[in-house]
């Protein structure tokens, strides 16, 4: 579904990603983790096209397009769904109203006939249950005054509506309490199928606990310095990233 | 941030939807201004002695009057004499019935979506439709008369119910207020008249639509309405004109007056031709509008959009006489390529414990130069006064202009006024949000602008709401800063 | 406006040019621009409230001259425990018997204006390059008419010891006085300064002093700079101050005015470098007939730089406060921060505040607000105090001392700081 190959991005004159590798393919989950400043928040960056980032070498294919050629709008068109660590706020425009703009967008993209407010509303109400979120949190202005854990929260049922294929959730863990945590990692698991795919950036092992990776890739200095199964994370967990930067550096 | 410019040179390309014109014979005044055109009106209107004396009354004191100076706005000088400041459609005598409009005017106005077959619109908007300041057709008039709600042309009202005229005209604005309302008072063809009797809740929306056509015509307009005690009424207008070369003058004068208990919301929907891209032609909406809260607990909203004109002036007020009594005003002032908006309000104090509040929300784009500016007064005698104000600007692109002039003077100690004013653009993080969820810049920047402008649109009756709502996406889709 | 005293000043200041020959071509290319201008009348707008000339045309007479002053001890007007410069100016004349400058000369020069223009080639280039004789009429009748003024330089990279303290007095127990001082403060790259101006007054005839001030902040350099406006008596006073940034310098500035009939100040700042921080605070506490305006001006030039402004005031009596402060953006000064606040508080029946906080932007990535707030205090908070048993006048003071003494946190000299929190908790005790 995705392919990286040898990504190399900076931002102003420094240099973020040294050549990153990766293959993700349909039903998988995939862990990317590392200690700050690695690189990972930048990886996602660069996938949904922010325009801060300069790619400067590498390409990123997705579904057999080349991404890096695609606007943002177009990227999340074609189904890649970013879950922010620092959701915006906009104010004066509702959940309801900009999730409505965004979803009837890409089904004119797709091709579909736009929803209409009643089966809007009823596809609505099925999410919102799904993300156990409260309609009172969307009929306010997108994020204003959210507590992190409705922010964090907001973002998944944005990712319930849109049905994305490939999800990326930056930092979804940070700022949650375990609660939230729960609530917003049994939304995620709900939405796996066997036809789309999730990459979870994260620093702690905690929210693997609860979103459980096929794969975990190590990120240090800008690469992926090692890959494994889902062990990897406990040991990181016990290890702490020290071991991988020594490693990393005798290499 | 080359495809933010892009979006902007798009936006800023985009044509005036209303600019058409329509060929309606007209009954015009020779060009110029002087006591005869004064005299030749006031015979047109076939009005009585008492209106003719304080239109020349009002004559003679504009001569002596010079035009304002102190708002942040220029404009080449204006030529009096090289306007005619009288046009009306010709119809061969003033219709009884809709049958007998001209039916090149109904045309026109379904044109602009202002059905007058009752029929076809939508039940709860009374409306008064006026071409080149002469009201053609007013609706619903019968309905409205069962509850003794007078709604009519001001010339009408001048003949049927010359007692309330006399009594008001002017009560508000006076003649020689200041030298746009004097001209005004010396010329005004038309305009709409409104009567609320005491404790009568109107049922519908009132509406008066404005259209210029001729051309070279200034549009003089009046507007009076009085809301007896406790009565209720909420007004709308709305606005367009022709695409000309040539700079336009609109002086408006627009009077409301509230007794005890009554409440009187006007909605304005302004949409005059802007001029184009390059800032040739376009109206100059010098506008006087001004409400009196005479009684005690008494209520005057003003909420206006503002998208069009090449420059306005005008400052919706409210003087709060009475004890309790409410002001508010709300705003969104768009600016875009050349125009120039100076606009704002102002909240006279006098009664005691009396409340106002103002909400402004300024967005300027292109070359445009936008400016709030407003006055709370609080007087001696106002005690417990509140005001609370929030004037806001959105810049978009770094060659345009927002300014914020607020005068707060307060003359009483046992007053509260708090105002608060930010400057800020649209941040690119937001329209990154809004692409990451696959909606495209242009209609981001409108959801953001809408979002921004909200507290306002949502003052506004829903009919109108979704009108300005679209307007504002017409102006601005795609505007990143 | 074009006033009629403007015929009865020509003269005064063609008379007192006679015997003031320092930069005499300039006092004749200002006073023919004074001329042209005319003094305001409040018909226009920067002076709406303030009726200066009105004042001036009803109260004094133009032909009379300033008498000298016998004032042999300056004890009572100095800060207490404050080792510093010291400046004397009375009626306008320099005093150098009450005057001592007790830092190295390696660190600072401080020179007598006239003497300055005569031989110091930095005051020359610097002197009448800011201010706005071309609009502002008490600007060019200074520059037309100064009787004396100060000069200070503190050269580059230098941090200066002891601050300067200058001291204007006016003697008015005889005669009525005029004066028309003048400073020029020129602070090079990297360097550090702080000036303390107070005015005082003596006497009970009338006063006008017409006070204009140019201060240059290089780069890096650091301002700190207290006005202390104490006059009593019937003073009216005209201060023009402009200050010019460059590059990463620091100001802060205190402008605390608390007597004199009718004072009005302009302080503008012109920030034409990056990087700068300017904090500009004030404080006025009006009672009596007193007539205070500030009239701020913050001009961001250059991108990137940062303003804070907040003043203050606590109206009594018959006293007028009026605040106008301008935030101006020019094109191109992107990444600006400027914030202004100008709260008010009006204790009795008969004081009033005008107030006009303006904002002017011509860029788009800028963050700039203001917030106005005129009101009583707060009666939740009063009954608070008073419920904890302290005496409803108390509780009133230190509310009004609390509100008040928020301005004071920014300034760094700590003498200074104690005596002006003791001179505004003091005056706050007296009156409420």
């Amino acid at each position: 579904m995705l392919s990286i190959k040898n990504l190399q991005a900076k931002i102003g004159e420094k240099q973020i990603l040294n050549g990153i590798d990766l293959q993700v393919n349909a039903g998988e989950v995939h862990a990317i983790m590392g200690p700050n400043g690695s690189g990972k928040s930048t990886l996602a960056s660069v996938l949904s096209g922010r325009e801060d980032y300069e790619v400067s070498g590498g390409e990123v294919y997705f579904l057999g397009k080349d991404l890096l050629e695609l606007s943002p709008e177009d990227r999340a068109r074609e189904g890649i769904f970013m879950a922010f660590q620092y959701p915006v706020e906009i104010p004066g425009v509702s959940t309801i109203n900009f999730m409505k703009t965004a979803l009837n967008q890409i089904r004119e993209y797709r091709g579909q006939q736009a929803l209409d407010a009643v089966s809007f509303l009823q596809l609505m109400k099925e999410k919102m249950k799904l993300v156990e979120i409260d309609q009172s949190l969307l009929n306010r202005s997108l994020n204003e005054g959210f507590s992190g854990g409705e922010k964090k929260r907001n973002e998944i049922f944005q990712m319930a509506m849109l049905e994305p294929k490939l999800a990326i959730l930056d930092e979804t863990d940070s700022g949650l309490d375990i609660d939230a945590l729960r609530i917003v990692a049994n939304g995620v698991n709900k939405l796996r199928t066997k036809n789309n795919a999730t990459i979870v950036v994260t620093h702690y092992q905690r929210l693997l606990d609860y979103i459980v990776p096929d794969y975990v890739h190590v990120l240090y200095k800008g690469k992926i310095v090692k890959s494994g199964s889902k062990e990897l994370a406990l040991e990181l967990e016990a290890k702490g990233y020290d071991w991988i930067k020594s490693e990393a550096t005798v290499a | 941030m080359s495809k933010s410019n892009q979006v902007l040179e798009e936006i800023t390309s985009k044509e005036y939807e209303h600019g058409w014109t329509v060929n309606l014979e007209a009954d015009e005044a020779p060009k110029g201004l002087s006591e005869d055109i004064v005299r030749f009106i006031s015979a047109k209107k076939n009005e009585p002695e008492w209106l003719l004396e304080w239109r020349l009354k009002a004559f003679r004191q504009w001569q002596k009057m010079v035009e304002p100076k102190w708002p942040n706005v220029t404009y080449p000088a204006i030529n009096y004499q090289d306007i005619i400041y009288y046009s009306a459609p010709k119809q061969k005598v003033k219709p009884t019935s809709l049958e007998e409009v001209d039916p090149e005017l109904i045309k026109t106005f379904e044109k602009l979506g202002i059905s007058l077959t009752e029929q076809k619109r939508l039940t709860g908007v009374a409306v008064d439709a006026v071409i080149d300041s002469v009201s053609v057709a007013t609706t619903f008039k019968e309905k409205l008369s069962e509850l003794g709600i007078i709604f009519c042309s001001f010339s009408e009202a001048v003949k049927e119910h010359p007692e309330l005229v006399k009594k008001y005209l002017g009560s508000v604005v006076p003649m020689t207020d200041n030298y746009f309302a004097a001209l005004n008072s010396a010329v005004f063809s038309d305009g709409s008249f409104c009567y609320i009797p005491k404790g009568v809740r109107c049922p519908m929306e009132l509406s008066t639509y404005f259209r210029i056509n001729a051309a070279n015509t200034g549009q003089f307009e009046r507007t009076l309405i009085v809301a007896d005690e406790g009565s209720y009424v909420s007004y709308l207008e709305g606005c367009t004109a022709p695409m000309r070369d040539e700079n336009q003058l609109h002086a408006a004068v627009v009077e409301l007056y509230t007794m005890k208990g009554a409440e009187i919301k006007y909605s304005t929907v302004q949409n005059w031709y802007p001029g184009d891209k390059q800032g040739k032609g376009g109206i100059y909406n010098f506008v006087t509008k001004r409400g009196l809260c005479a009684g005690d607990h008494s209520k005057i909203s003003w909420t206006q959009v503002e998208t069009g004109s090449a420059i306005t002036w005008k400052y919706p007020s409210c003087v709060l006489k009475g004890d309790y009594s409410v002001g508010e005003f709300y705003s969104v002032a768009v600016t875009n390529n050349y125009q120039q908006a100076d606009t704002g309000t102002k909240m006279i104090h006098i009664g005691k414990n009396t409340r106002s509040r103002i909400v402004s929300k300024g967005i300027s784009a292109g070359k445009s130069q936008n400016s709030y500016r407003g006055q709370v007064h609080v007087m001696k005698r106002a005690a417990n006064a509140r005001n609370h104000s929030q004037c806001d600007s959105l810049l978009m692109g770094d060659q345009c202009g927002a300014h914020t002039f607020p005068y707060i003077d307060v003359e009483n100690n046992s007053a509260r006024i708090e105002h608060e004013a930010t400057t800020s653009k649209i941040g690119e993080d937001q329209i990154f949000y809004c692409l990451q969820r696959g909606i495209d810049e242009e209609s981001a920047v409108a959801l953001i602008v809408n979002g921004y402008a909200k507290e306002v649109l949502n003052q506004l009756p829903m009919e109108f709401a979704v009108e300005a709502q679209k307007l504002l996406a017409l102006t601005l889709e795609g505007s990143v800063g | 406006m074009s006033t009629s005293i403007a015929r009865d000043l020509t003269s005064e200041i063609i008379e007192a040019q006679k015997s003031l020959t320092a930069e005499a071509e300039l006092r004749t290319e200002a006073l023919a621009q004074l001329k042209k201008i005319g003094l305001p009348d409040s018909k226009q707008e920067e002076y709406r409230f303030t009726p200066v000339t009105r004042h001036l045309e009803k109260n004094f007479n133009w032909n009379k001259s300033t008498p000298e002053s016998n004032l042999s001890s300056i004890a009572d007007y100095l800060l207490p425990g404050l080792d510093a410069n010291v400046v004397v100016l009375v009626n306008g004349r320099f005093n150098p018997l009450l005057s001592k400058v007790v830092s190295l000369e390696s660190e600072i020069t401080i020179l007598r204006l006239s003497d300055a223009l005569l031989k110091n080639p930095i005051a020359k280039a610097h002197f009448n390059n800011y201010l706005q004789n071309e609009t502002d009429a008490f600007a060019a009748w200074n520059t037309a008419a100064w009787q004396e003024g100060v000069f200070i330089h503190v050269p580059e990279s230098t941090s200066v010891n002891k601050p300067v303290f200058i001291l204007q007095l006016h003697d008015a127990s005889a005669e009525q006085v005029v004066s028309q001082t003048r400073l020029l403060a020129v602070i090079e790259k990297g360097s550090t300064v702080s000036v303390i101006e107070k005015s005082d007054s003596i006497g009970n005839e009338v006063v006008f002093h017409n006070f204009a001030e140019e201060w240059v902040v290089k780069d890096d350099a650091h301002l700190e700079y207290c006005k202390i406006q104490n006059d009593a008596g019937k003073i009216c006073q005209v201060s023009n101050s402009v200050i010019h940034q460059t590059t990463s310098s620091k100001l802060n500035t205190f402008t605390l005015t608390l007597n004199g009939q009718l004072i009005r100040n302009n302080l503008r700042i012109l920030i034409d470098g990056e990087n700068c921080e300017s904090h500009f605070y004030g404080l006025y506490l009006l009672n009596g007939n007193t007539l205070a305006d500030n009239h701020t001006v913050v001009d961001h030039k250059k991108p990137n730089s940062f303003s804070n402004e907040m003043y203050k005031g606590i109206m009594d009596g018959n006293s007028k406060g009026v605040f106008n402060g301008k935030i101006y953006v020019r094109p191109h000064a992107q990444k600006t921060n400027a914030f202004q606040s100008n709260r008010n508080i009006i204790i009795s029946d008969h004081a009033t505040i005008n107030t006009k906080p303006q904002l002017e932007i011509w860029a788009d990535d800028v963050k700039c607000s203001h917030g106005c707030t005129s009101g009583q205090l707060d009666e939740e908070a009063l009954f608070y105090l008073r419920s904890r048993g302290i005496a409803e006048a108390n509780a009133k003071a230190m509310l009004l001392y609390a509100f008040a003494a928020e301005v004071l946190e920014p300034i760094q000299n700590e003498t200074l700081k104690l005596y002006l929190d003791q001179l505004i908790a003091d005056r706050l005790q007296k009156n409420f």
